[in-house]
């Protein structure tokens, strides 16, 4: 498999008032055209990961790696003109809350078309085209409709497929989903993990799912990065996930409540400094 | 369930759009009726003896009582407002005793003063604010920031009387760039013919470009220090707007997509931050439209500030209230027009009004 991405060493750091905080510490690891889960508690480190590779580190935050390659391209040395001509074209994000990751006086559709009109060039008729053609696929019923429609006029589930449209119409080669399902009824979640994972096997893209939920990103992904205090702490097959080594995993997997024979209490999740040494 | 957007209702547009009007004339109209009650209190309220206001302290006792009764003041209170209120629907403000002419003419002959001074001074403050502060954002505490800061700050500290002395002395006596006080050289002012009472629009209409640019002259020095206070206001709050909007989520979305800053910036974070802004800025107008009575006198500017100021000072209470009641009218004015463009600038509230 050759790598589409390859990451070592990345870290990122912001300043605060007792000096620069490190919250990712020397992340690597390398993706194909695969599909790679990123887990881990609030604050592990995984949203900011997502966000390094996209150049997005929100300033002053501070973002450096020793290899930052996407497909042939060193990403730390990219200028702005080539970061536009990577992001939308060749690797895209998908975010949690469609709520707030959508222009809220934008259509939709303008928003779609936006993602085609700086991505690639061609006429206005045929991006409009790709855009209703992309809206179906994400299994809108109407999307003539939805085309129209501003995102408060779309509930939850609908936004979220709006906004795998809008990052997928382009085709990307990398897709970054940060937490897709989790602002999202139980229920949707189900179909829009569906729809992501479709897209993304039809596509042959590689794909970074950032997730809390070791339960959903183990059935959905190839790979988990499980993540502690901005260190990967342990990498392995989803297949494997039993025979993780790494306590912080095991007490992770042990969290999860079983339909048989239920443990109570549930054990609660032990840390150990050591860990994030 | 979920998955439905909600777009219904669309075949009773007609009867909603009708209700709609129904339920904003009846806003309106409440709003002027309470703005009556005040404005008539008001004229009750002060210690000035509308009589004597009339008819002076020396007049005697029989032509005192007489005018005590033609002006209505033997009346119980709630008839008195009845009857000011009938006249002030028929246009009737009364006089002023101080001119001997109808309060609507007096208005209708300094306002237009007033509100070209007003108008000009508020396009200077948005065209010049808007960027500003957008830029002052986009820069957040470099040094363009530091600058745009700076400058407000001048615009909220400086007295105008102050400013405006010296930008008399400066680009008027010094530099002759700009024409002294006044609206107009006196060698204009019957060459224009009044229609709408602005003059740079009548001598405009008129095709008379000579004293167009020499109303432009007169106006532009007043109006760019008013503009300066309202730039110093809306550069200060798009700044505060567009930070605001610039951390939001969506603006990452458009990043995501490649979406150059600039597009970001001018396209996805200001169409955001113009929908509070509008308010800002109408109710800027509105504060310049009651006209500013320093920066009148000091430019000897026969508008509106100086003609309630000046009836305020001789007790002309008709006047008062008749100024009054226009100021808050185009407070509601203003107001309906930035509800309106709220609608047209924000989809979420176009649904729910």
């Amino acid at each position: 498999m050759t790598a589409l991405l390859t990451v070592e060493d990345l870290r990122v750091t912001f300043p605060t008032r007792q000096g620069p905080s490190e919250v990712v510490r020397g992340v690597t690891f390398t993706l194909g055209r695969e599909r790679l889960g990123i887990v881990g508690e609030s604050g592990s480190g995984k949203s900011q990961t997502g966000r390094a590779i996209l150049g997005l580190t929100p300033p002053p935050g501070k973002a450096t790696a020793r290899v930052l390659d996407f497909d042939g391209i060193d990403l730390r040395a990219a200028s702005p003109a080539t970061w536009r001509s990577l992001r939308g074209a060749r690797m895209s994000m998908v975010m949690q809350d469609p709520k707030f990751s959508l222009n809220p006086v934008m259509t939709i559709g303008k928003q779609l078309m936006e993602a085609l009109k700086f991505g690639a060039t061609q006429s206005r008729s045929e991006a409009k085209a790709r855009a209703i053609a992309m809206l179906e696929a994400v299994q809108i019923r109407d999307p003539e409709r939805v085309f129209r429609a501003y995102p408060h006029e779309l509930s939850g589930g609908m936004g979220q497929r709006a906004m795998i449209a809008m990052m997928l119409v382009t085709e990307p080669d990398l897709l970054i989903a940060d937490e897709p399902t989790s602002a999202l009824d139980v229920t949707v979640q189900v179909e829009v993990l569906r729809i992501l994972d479709r897209l993304v096997a039809e596509r042959g893209m590689g794909l970074i799912f950032i997730s809390h939920d070791l339960r959903l990103v183990s059935s959905f992904c190839d790979r988990v990065l499980v993540m502690y205090a901005g260190r990967v702490v342990e990498e392995l097959k989803a297949s494997e996930l039993k025979q993780a080594q790494h306590p912080y995993t095991r007490g992770l997997m042990n969290c999860l409540p079983q339909i048989e024979g239920g443990q109570r209490p549930l054990p609660t999740l032990e840390r150990d400094a050591a860990w994030a040494k | 369930m979920s998955d439905d957007t909600d777009g219904g209702g669309r075949s009773s547009a007609l009867p909603r759009i009708l209700w709609k009007l129904a339920r904003l004339a009846a806003t309106v109209a409440l709003t002027f009726l309470g703005l009556l009650v005040v404005t008539f209190l008001i004229g009750r309220v002060v210690p000035v003896d509308p009589v004597l206001a009339v008819i002076g302290d020396r007049a005697p006792k029989s032509v005192y009582d007489r005018v005590f009764i033609e002006l209505g003041l033997d009346k119980p209170l709630y008839e008195q407002f009845w009857l000011y209120l009938q006249k002030v629907l028929t246009g009737d403000f009364g006089q002023s005793f101080l001119t001997k002419r109808d309060i609507a003419d007096d208005i209708a002959r300094v306002f237009p003063a007033t509100m070209e001074l007003a108008t000009v001074a508020i396009i200077i403050g948005t065209v010049l604010g808007i960027p500003m502060g957008v830029w002052a954002a986009v820069r957040q505490g470099r040094l363009a920031d530091q600058v745009v800061r700076v400058l407000g700050l001048v615009g909220y500290s400086a007295p105008i009387f102050w400013l405006g002395l010296l930008g008399l002395l400066v680009f008027y006596a010094r530099l002759h760039w700009v024409s002294g006080p006044g609206r107009v050289d006196i060698a204009f002012e019957y060459s224009i013919t009044p229609k709408t009472g602005l003059l740079l629009l009548d001598s405009a209409m008129q095709g008379q470009w000579d004293a167009f640019r020499n109303v432009f002259s007169h106006i532009i020095l007043p109006a760019s220090l008013l503009g300066y206070f309202s730039m110093a206001y809306i550069s200060r709050m798009t700044r505060s707007f567009m930070l605001n909007e610039l951390a939001q989520e969506y603006v990452i979305t458009a990043r995501v997509k490649g979406v150059p800053e600039w597009r970001i910036i001018w396209v996805h974070a200001l169409r955001n931050a113009a929908v509070p802004l509008v308010t800002v800025i109408a109710l800027s107008y509105a504060n310049l439209l009651e006209g500013s009575v320093l920066t009148e006198t000091v430019f000897a500017w026969p508008g509106l500030g100086q003609y309630l100021t000046n009836s305020l000072q001789n007790s002309d209470m008709n006047a008062v209230l008749g100024g009054t009641l226009l100021i808050g009218g185009i407070f509601v004015g203003l107001n309906l027009l930035s509800d309106l463009l709220y609608t047209l600038l924000d989809p979420r509230v176009r649904r729910q009004a």
